[in-house]
């Protein structure tokens, strides 16, 4: 598989109108001598929500932190190529990660609230951000709305976000997110850890939020990717010689298209569940 | 696992008779191991119950009075803790204001990747092994280099600010602000080890949810990790408070032993476990008495330091 | 630079810089890891300043004769205090067979029968308990269980008096050594059909010997250099002791007794014998505790 080949969006259709908010040069990742993830070569267009698929360890994961700098936590990660923000390189010098996390949030696999009030919960970003106090009561209530979760909690603001159901609390978080208005919302499994009804919520409160962010998804659920992206990147491991594995890009295009008109035989085999 | 294998029931040996003694055995074993732990509880009851009988004539002696009386007098026998109770709240209170922000400081930065594994463990080490250094070795440290050290700076604290009662007395070495200060070195592992513990212990979600928020690192400590590790931290403070108050050897070395109340720090006093160590060697069967029951309150007092902290503690651990 | 609107219609600019922080988030995370930085380093200060001094002044009376001699009497210069590292042993051993027995049984309940039960939980929380009771009340138990009945103070009270302090040492140290064997171990050996003790004292306990040694260890350094339990229970001696109902001299006691007395040779000797316990205590715990992290 050759990297050269890839198609980006921009290449190969109408998204080329879109203006990239994000976009990876050539970013490789090593984990100590361990290196996940080569060449990939992706944007990601503006309020579109872009799916990452591929098998488990391919790096999707991987990835989506280097959106964000989270791999900057991981002693030993080494970030390669170029990752930038609106044309800004958010590995650069100067660049401080508190800022770029600030403007790109996240969401995780397993719902992690704070161990605090459901209020504090959403009031702990909007406040170390600067937003006045007075206008508190008002976000919370604003991004307690926009996660779908308002009518559910507010008669008990006090109370612990931990006390909430699973799929409550990865609505607190997703909450909680929002509340600082980033630009992306990265999503790693958002979904995984929650029963298919609250899935469905989360899924609704993605498309409701396309209109104001841009949401990069890593999903293993195939039918996930279908009903909420835009775009699909499909990742894949291969073995090198000696047996080491790296992930990389093999093809990225429109939902539709990846999962009806693949162009490449192992994204067919993937996305028909004949494979790995 | 051969071992094992001679164990199978030999030839020539009724296999029902060797069961049956093996039963035995293993029946004897097992409650030997209950014993030996429900002994543990014994051994506390046993501490708390035979000091409590033994402070039983002195209470009936003295009663409560001797928790208001300021005179320890073996001529006239008349006994009271009062100045041995506050010297020993006021010395670990100077300890615990030292020890906690510095501890709960260094736990944090030794939780945290500031440092190489390479300078951390060491570090790490050192600390713990302050717990280690027995406490008649800080004790003659105490006296013939730490108090001449320190002289400069308490005969400074007194002539400057001499008008606060808190330094309103001549400087003697020996006083409860020394022995402060030693104690909340000698509870700084305790509260560092148990914090660092339990800080440790946080699922990483939560601290990469705050930074992914754009929190800054230390947004995330002050806000979400040490609030979150919480209950650790309050644990460990209890511990160590009870090893301040129960702490003897450097009490009864550099606190002077003297039997008075006075807000001033620079001023010599004495706690409980002080007086006990210092009054016992030449103790009449009264004074005896008296000493005992004085034990009897420090276990008292101990006792439900210790309890709250495990309480405290178990329960953080069983929210994990 | 790029300029993006915010949902509720801001302008906001395309910094990324350290200088879009508020000056106070920029500057307070410096401080605040200078500050933890200086504590942790004005916390190793004192160990290593008592270390040095401990060394300093003790190392000069350090010799033959400190292992083999007597300490001198009031006045005189010469001597040692052979007598009381002696005493300390005896106390040690006294101690040790009483704490060892007891501590091993209940680390074993509570790691091969009791895991998870009310009874354990219990046990360990009276494990903690008895682990935070001021040494002094150990000393003052062992003087009316042991001294006032047989009569006098002796080195087996004092060996009570610390088997105290050891016990819960022991019993959590074990616990957790024994806790480090592999289940499978159990599981393959009551699999051949051995019974529960059998699995444990075969396989179990000799694979947590280890463990258990560097238990035992760390509890005798740390009974070893206690001072209070010892005051009125093995009280002291000037002389050559080995009777076990005799008052015994031990090493803590004696340098107790020589910091506070206005001798310069006394004075001498407590630094001196300052310097063997402590040597003795560090060497002991640092070397398990590398043993117990090689382990691990
Ligand atoms: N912190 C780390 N240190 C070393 N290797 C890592 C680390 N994190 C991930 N890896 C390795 O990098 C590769 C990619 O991991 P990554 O988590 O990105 O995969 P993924 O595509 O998200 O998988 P999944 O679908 O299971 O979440 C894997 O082989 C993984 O073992
Ligand atoms: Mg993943």
């Amino acid at each position: 598989m050759n990297s050269d080949t890839i198609n980006t969006p921009n290449s190969t259709s109408s998204n080329t109108t879109q203006e990239a908010i994000l976009r990876a040069e050539n970013v490789s990742v090593t984990y100590g001598s361990f290196q996940a993830l080569r060449g990939v070569t992706l944007d990601i267009p503006k309020n579109q929500v872009v799916a990452f698929i591929g098998p488990s360890g391919c790096g999707k994961s991987t990835l989506i932190r280097c959106f964000n700098r989270l791999n900057d936590l991981i002693p030993g990660t080494k970030v390669g190529g170029k990752v930038t923000y609106q044309g800004v390189d958010i590995y650069g010098d100067k660049v401080d990660p508190v800022q770029v996390r600030r403007r790109i949030g996240m969401v995780f696999q397993k719902p992690n609230p704070f161990p605090k009030s459901i209020y504090d919960n959403i009031a702990f970003g909007a406040k170390i951000n600067g937003y006045k106090k007075s206008e508190m009561d008002e976000i919370v209530e604003r991004s307690l709305r926009q996660a779908a979760l308002w009518e559910e909690v507010k008669d008990k603001l006090k109370e612990s976000g931990l006390s909430l159901s699973g799929g409550q609390q990865q609505r607190l978080c997703i909450a909680r997110t929002v509340a600082i208005e980033p630009d992306v919302v990265l999503m790693d499994e958002p979904a995984s850890a929650l029963d298919p009804i609250s899935t469905r919520k989360v899924e609704e409160l993605i498309q409701e939020l396309k209109e104001n962010y841009t949401i990069v998804i890593v999903t293993h659920n195939m039918q996930q990717a279908t009903r909420v992206a835009d775009l699909t990147a499909f990742f894949n491991a291969e073995a090198e010689e000696g047996g080491k594995r790296f992930g990389y890009l093999v093809e990225y295009n429109k939902t539709e298209a990846i999962f009806n008109n693949p162009k490449e035989e192992y994204t067919r085999q993937y996305v028909s569940g004949r494979f790995g | 696992m051969s071992s094992l294998a001679e164990h199978s029931p030999r030839k020539g040996q009724s296999l029902e008779k060797q069961v049956d003694t093996v039963r035995v055995f293993d029946q004897s074993f097992y409650w030997l191991a209950v014993i030996g732990a429900i002994g543990i509880g014994g051994v506390l009851l046993w501490i708390a119950v035979q000091i409590g009988l033994s402070a039983l004539p002195a209470i009936q002696s003295y009663g409560v009075d001797f928790l208001t009386t300021t005179t320890w007098d073996p001529v006239r026998n008349i006994y009271g803790v009062l100045p041995q109770i506050y010297g020993t709240l006021i010395s670990a209170a100077i300890a615990l204001v030292i020890a906690i922000p510095v501890g709960i400081g260094v736990a944090v930065f030794l939780s945290e990747n500031f440092l190489p594994n390479a300078v951390r463990t060491p570090i790490a080490l050192a600390i713990e092994l302050i717990a280690a250094v027995p406490s008649v070795v800080i004790g003659l440290w105490g006296i013939y280099v730490l108090i001449p050290f320190l002289r400069p700076f308490y005969n400074f604290l007194y002539e400057n600010f001499g008008w606060i009662p808190l330094f309103s007395t001549p400087p003697r070495g020996n006083s409860l602000l020394t022995l402060g200060l030693v104690l909340s070195v000698m509870i700084l592992p305790t509260i560092i080890a148990i914090s660092r513990g339990s800080l440790i212990a946080l699922p990483r979600d939560l601290r990469q949810g705050a930074l992914a928020l754009g929190a800054t690192r230390w947004e995330t400590i002050l806000r979400v990790l040490i609030p979150a590790a919480f209950s650790g931290i309050v644990g460990s403070i209890m511990l160590a408070l009870g090893r301040a108050m129960g702490e003897t050897m450097v009490a009864a070395m550099l606190v002077g032993n003297s039997n008075q109340i006075t807000p001033s720090l620079l001023a010599p006093g004495a706690t409980i476990a002080s007086l006990i160590a210092s009054q016992f060697g030449e103790a009449g069967r009264e004074q005896v008495a008296a000493l005992l029951y004085a034990g009897l309150i420090l276990m008292i007092l101990t006792l439900i330091v210790n309890i709250l902290a495990e309480i405290i503690i178990q329960k953080f651990q069983n929210v994990e | 630079m790029a300029t993006t609107e915010d949902t509720i219609g801001r302008t906001k600019k395309i910094n990324l810089t350290r200088s879009a922080r508020t000056p106070f988030r920029s500057y307070f995370d410096f401080f605040m890891t200078f500050l933890t930085g200086a504590f942790t380093i004005l916390t190793i200060v004192p160990l290593v300043a008592l270390v040095w001094d401990v060394v300093r002044q003790g190392i000069d009376r350090l010799g033959i004769q400190s292992f083999t001699e007597l300490p001198p009497p009031p006045g005189l210069e010469e001597g040692g205090f052979g007598n009381a590292i002696l005493g300390t042993l005896i106390t040690l051993g006294i101690a040790a067979a009483i704490s060892v027995p007891f501590g091993v049984l209940a680390a074993i309940y509570l790691s091969e029968f009791g895991r998870g039960t009310r009874i354990a939980y219990g046990v360990k929380f009276a494990t903690n308990v008895l682990a935070g009771i001021p040494a002094i009340l150990a000393g003052l138990f062992a003087y009316t269980v042991v001294v006032l009945t047989t009569g006098g103070f002796s080195a087996f009270a004092g060996g009570v008096a610390l088997s105290v302090v050891m016990i819960p040492i022991v019993v959590r140290a074990t616990e957790e050594g024994l806790l480090l064997v592999p289940q499978e171990m159990r599981q393959a050996a009551v699999g051949v059909g051995a019974t529960n003790f059998q699995s444990i004292s075969r396989i179990v306990v000799p694979a947590a010997l280890p463990s258990i040694a560097t238990a035992v260890t760390l509890a005798l350094a740390r009974a070893g250099g206690e001072a209070a339990p010892l005051l009125f229970t093995a009280l002291n001696n000037n002389f050559w002791s080995t009777d076990i109902w005799q008052p015994i001299a031990t090493l803590p006691v004696l340098i107790y007794f020589y910091a506070i007395i206005p001798y310069e040779a006394q004075k001498e000797i407590a630094w001196a014998a300052a310097l063997v316990l402590l040597g003795i205590i560090l060497i002991v715990s640092i070397s398990s505790r590398l043993l117990a992290r090689q382990r691990l």
